[in-house]
């Protein structure tokens, strides 16, 4: 069990930091497509930012409440993904073939590009919550004393 | 090719590695390993590869140090010493020979670059030329992750996925 640290610069350094590692996780994440960064990435920096406030305000912080909730939501990130590639077979096409998803008024190369947004933030969501949930693994109180006792 | 502050880079990226092979703290290794990450990221950055670069950073010095540091700081801190064997004469041979015939084989890999090479001539033009007409997406590597090679992505998320499951299934007894 993390218990909140207990330095008052790390403590100010949080409540500043944070959000901004949670913005630039965003931006990371939508500017994918214009330039270094996608989901993976950003999914990794909006992890960070849920692990940095666990290990600075500790698990039971009303601050750490938006991560343990994210632990709910492990899979829907596979989802996300998994159901963009549905709503092409849908579609009428293959497979994660973003140009067949059924949306009047759009052209091929948009309607791609929109699937490439809709994926990205599939895996976004995924590494996200596995960041937080194997920090939430290994920080559980009962490790220690089951691997010394067998 | 090599200009002056690329081989600083790559001398430090020996010195990281070999440091935290043989440094006999495991914090120290931990935190050595993250910055040999940090310098890989510039040696990725260095070879025009910058999502690689991004992710080596991100990844590399910044998550896995941390999940190395947490599952330092959750077993026996007496454990963090690394007590290690002199390595065996065959091993002292055998590497050494193999470091040498992995050497003579990059002497057969085409230049950094070669607008020839079997890579730049297969399939890359294509999705050079026509990745933003198709998708209206301007960074290539993006489109090509997330669009022309979907399925592979989506397959590497469900390993993560699988990563994260196991890992609370073998460490959280409950929660």
């Amino acid at each position: 069990m993390l218990r909140p640290h207990d330095s008052i610069i790390v403590q100010t350094l949080g409540h500043f930091l944070i959000p901004v590692v949670q913005i630039f996780g965003l931006y990371v994440l939508f500017f994918g497509q214009y330039g270094p960064g996608g989901g993976f990435v950003g999914g990794v920096i909006l992890g960070t930012g849920m692990i940095l406030s666990v290990l600075i305000f500790g698990h039971d912080a009303s601050r750490s409440q938006v991560a343990k909730k994210v632990l709910h939501v492990d899979g829907v990130g596979m989802l996300i993904y998994a159901g963009v590639g549905g709503l092409c077979m849908i579609g009428g096409g293959e497979f994660l073939n973003y140009a067949n998803l059924e949306i009047p008024g759009m052209e091929t190369a948009s309607r791609r590009s929109l699937g490439i947004v809709l994926t990205q933030v599939g895996v976004a969501v995924d590494v996200a919550v596995t960041a937080v949930s194997i920090v939430f693994s290994l920080s559980a109180e009962d490790i220690v004393e089951d691997s010394i006792n067998g | 090719m090599i200009v002056s502050y690329e081989i600083p880079l790559l001398l430090l990226l020996l010195v990281t590695a070999g440091g935290a092979i043989l440094v006999k703290d495991l914090m120290s290794a931990v935190l050595l390993l993250g910055s040999y990450s940090f310098f890989l990221a510039l040696v990725w950055a260095w070879l025009g590869a910058v999502d690689v670069a991004f992710v080596e950073a991100v990844v590399g010095a910044g998550l896995a140090t941390v999940f190395f540091l947490l599952t330092l700081f959750g077993t026996n801190p007496k454990d963090t010493r690394l007590r290690r064997r002199p390595p065996s004469l065959a091993t002292l041979i055998i590497f050494p020979l193999l470091g040498l015939l992995l050497l003579y084989a990059a002497s057969d890999l085409p230049g950094f670059g070669d607008p020839n090479s079997p890579a730049s001539v297969h399939i890359s033009p294509t999705y050079l030329e026509q990745s933003y007409q198709d998708t209206h997406t301007p960074n290539v590597v993006t489109s090509v992750l997330m669009d022309y090679r979907s399925l592979d992505t989506m397959v590497e998320t469900v390993v993560i996925f699988a990563a994260g499951i196991a890992c609370a299934l073998l460490l959280r007894r409950h929660a």
